[in-house]
């Protein structure tokens, strides 16, 4: 019985990951149509950013990180929107194939830089320990997601560039002609996206391996999430990575670890059956 | 948008197809035989990339070295060896590919390489079809025995099985399984079932996790309610960083709970975080630390060529050990024709780093001692239980009556 209570935080902490790896592509494949498959690492370049820093910082690098690795991932971002993809905007084929590129060239890169082998990052003290089930890095985690999910809400909702960030998704056109500088949204859209990943690379540190292949893990779960979660749709993302969290939690804890993807997977099919724009769909003539 | 995210997934499927059809193309063929010329050709393959390079990665530099150390001191029959290194890509259909490669197009005289069963299982019936050799360094789950493969890390009569011995020894009967989900965990969780039925310890539960798999909050979980008093550990690749992480965290210590693990070795620790680790047990043959002349020499030579920062552990030391035997073997044999060398490595025996070492003619497996360590402070490993001469190797464990239903 407890083990089945327990389970309850840890899909909770599960769900936390989940959102945090998908937040930075609700807003590079959810409001731009981009499918950066370099997301993943961006996410590693947070990750090693952490690493580096407990040069200066010693155990408590990961505080330290987190703006540092948001402004890193969001200047990757930035140069590869600049160099690369607004070229491709509207050829979403050529641009899969781009950043796949891009991804496997920034996995070599990590690999000349650091060497193959996974690199260590302590975790500060004070994230040592657990209340009740919850291990304090877990909850961490979690107020990090929560945390990110309002500062972004804040941004779209209540700031002009948000609000002109929403303008340009819903109808480009429209937008242009209003006088909003669409390239330049561009260019803020996908820094906050790319720098969004680097800070869950951040909080990866605390659970995961750091090495050149991290990205690899977690890209196809961020866009299982957005997908689910309907594009572009803050609201969704949150719902989605909840509802897939718990549900690896109970299906894992019921089953095991490779039947418990399945489950997942087959949910997602068969809920995309059923909802093919994901939970929440966005009403616009723009998007087909 | 689903259209567009349908064609982006061909697109992904496509990408991939041309990947793996991409690397066949990048080497030349020089053709010939592998000892025509003035050098030797042999072949290394390993990862190196994707989930295994890892680990892949080091065992290649160890063969380097070894192959390096052999040119200096004049090669094998008055001949150079020119090592044709190959990427298995953490992908066992490539790992085939590119033993088909090696054997066809650079007629290599022997391949040195694997790691993953399941990269071995793919390459096994290529070597076996082309009658070539090859050179196999990790500890296995052992129940095989090709003629065209050499064993150079431990069968499970070398290191699980005394690994097990060690876990009893220390009063631990009750034991959780946890390990990924390909073969070598499998296999070696039912000879550790035959055992632990056989010797009165109890299996509270036994868990799989995909390679790669991250996610360990659930598994945690589900060892912590069991309440065993030792968990085996087969896990492999970076699953081990997050499992390690995540089961401190979790509040379990080596004391309240030691994770005998067989696939963690002095590379893997500082990516683990020795905080999360350390004084945990680890079953192998050699450690960094095995004292030796043998082993003095191959550790200052590993840290001249590769940087003082670097470790060495057993995969990498019955890599390096590979190209030793293999040379030895063909010195004796005076050729490198396959079945020749074959037919003369029987009895080899060769002061090691790990200790002696000799090749079981008949299993074409090692006698190896085995060593069980457990994780320091400064992320070496030192030896507390060593089972005092080589173990012959048993890969079918024909000489445990409990393991009688295994080999079938």
């Amino acid at each position: 019985m407890e083990g089945i209570l327990n389970q309850l935080p840890i899909g909770l902490s599960i769900a936390a990951v989940l959102l945090l790896i998908a937040l930075g592509l609700t807003f590079t494949f959810g409001q731009m149509g981009v499918i950066n498959m370099a997301h993943g690492e961006f996410i590693m370049a947070g990750a090693y950013t952490a690493y580096l820093l407990q040069d200066f910082a010693g155990r408590n690098a990961v505080l330290v990180a987190l703006p540092v690795a948001f402004v890193v991932a969001g200047l990757m971002g930035l140069i590869l929107e600049r160099a690369a993809i607004r070229h491709f905007y509207g050829r979403p084929l050529d641009t899969l194939l781009l950043t796949w590129g891009v991804s496997l060239v920034l996995q070599q890169v990590a690999r000349d830089l650091f060497g193959a082998p996974n690199v260590q990052v302590l975790s500060p003290t004070w994230l040592q320990g657990t209340f009740g089930p919850m291990p304090y890095n877990r909850m961490f985690i979690l107020l990090l997601a929560v945390g990110s999910v309002v500062g972004i809400w804040v941004y779209m909702n209540r700031t002009a560039l948000g609000r002109r960030m929403q303008a340009v998704m819903q109808n480009r056109q429209l937008a242009a002609t209003s006088g909003i500088n669409t390239g330049q949204v561009d260019q803020l859209t996908f820094f906050i996206g790319s720098g969004l990943a680097g800070i869950a690379g951040v909080a990866l540190t605390l659970i995961g391996p750091v090495g050149p292949t991290l990205g690899t893990y977690y890209i196809v779960d961020a866009f299982l999430v957005v997908v689910a979660g309907g594009l572009g749709q803050l609201r969704g993302a949150v719902i989605a990575a909840a509802a897939l969290g718990l549900l690896n939690s109970y299906a894992e804890f019921w089953t095991n670890a490779s039947l418990a993807k399945v489950i997942v997977f087959a949910v997602i099919i068969a809920f995309l059956q059923f909802r093919p724009q994901g939970l929440f769909v966005l009403r616009s003539r723009a998007l087909t | 948008m689903s259209y567009a995210f349908l064609r982006t997934a061909a697109a992904a499927g496509l990408v991939l197809v041309l990947a793996a059809c991409g690397g066949e193309a990048t080497e030349s063929a020089t053709g010939g035989d592998a000892a025509s010329g003035s050098t030797i050709k042999v072949g290394l393959l390993h990862s190196l990339s994707g989930t295994m390079a890892i680990s892949e990665v080091t065992v290649r530099d160890a063969e380097l070295l070894a192959i390096e150390e052999i040119n200096a001191a004049g090669g094998v029959l008055g001949k150079k060896l020119e090592p044709v290194v190959e990427d298995g890509a953490s992908d066992w259909p490539t790992f085939a590919e590119k033993a088909n490669k090696l054997i066809s197009q650079d007629k290599v005289a022997t391949v040195f390489g694997g790691w993953t069963s399941a990269s071995r299982k793919a390459m096994l019936p290529v070597f076996e079809r082309h009658k070539a050799l090859l050179w196999y360094p990790v500890q296995y789950e052992g129940l095989e025995s090709s003629p065209y493969i050499f064993y150079t890390g431990a069968t499970t009569n070398q290191q699980i099985i005394p690994g097990l011995d060690y876990l009893k020894e220390q009063g631990k009967t009750k034991i959780f399984l946890v390990g990924s989900d390909y073969v070598f965990p499998r296999t070696a969780n039912k000879i550790i079932k035959a055992y632990a039925a056989a010797n009165g310890m109890t299996v509270l539960g036994e868990e799989y996790t995909p390679l790669g798999h991250t996610e360990y909050s659930t598994l945690t979980n589900k060892v912590v309610q069991a309440k065993p008093d030792a968990v085996f550990n087969t896990l492999n690749g970076d699953s081990n960083v997050a499992f390690f992480k995540q089961l401190k965290s979790a509040g379990v210590t080596a004391e309240s709970m030691p994770v005998l693990s067989v696939s963690v070795a002095e590379e893997e620790v500082t990516g683990i975080g020795i905080d999360n680790i350390v004084g945990h047990p680890v079953a192998w043959n050699y450690y960094q630390t095995t004292e030796n002349a043998a082993n003095s020499k191959f550790v200052a030579a590993f840290k001249a060529k590769y940087g003082a920062a670097k470790v060495t552990s057993d995969p990498m030391e019955a890599g390096y050990n590979a190209v030793y035997l293999w040379a030895e073997a063909a010195k004796k044999a005076g050729t490198v024709e396959v079945e020749a060398v074959k037919k003369a490595s029987g009895g080899i025996a060769l002061e090691r780093p790990e200790g002696l070492v000799t090749i079981d003619g008949e299993t074409q497996h090692m006698y190896k001692t085995a060593r069980i360590g457990i994780i320091q402070p400064d992320g070496l490993i030192k030896e507390v239980w060593n089972s005092g001469e080589p173990i012959k190797p048993d890969p079918y464990l024909k000489t445990y009556p409990w393991a009688g239903s295994l080999a079938s």
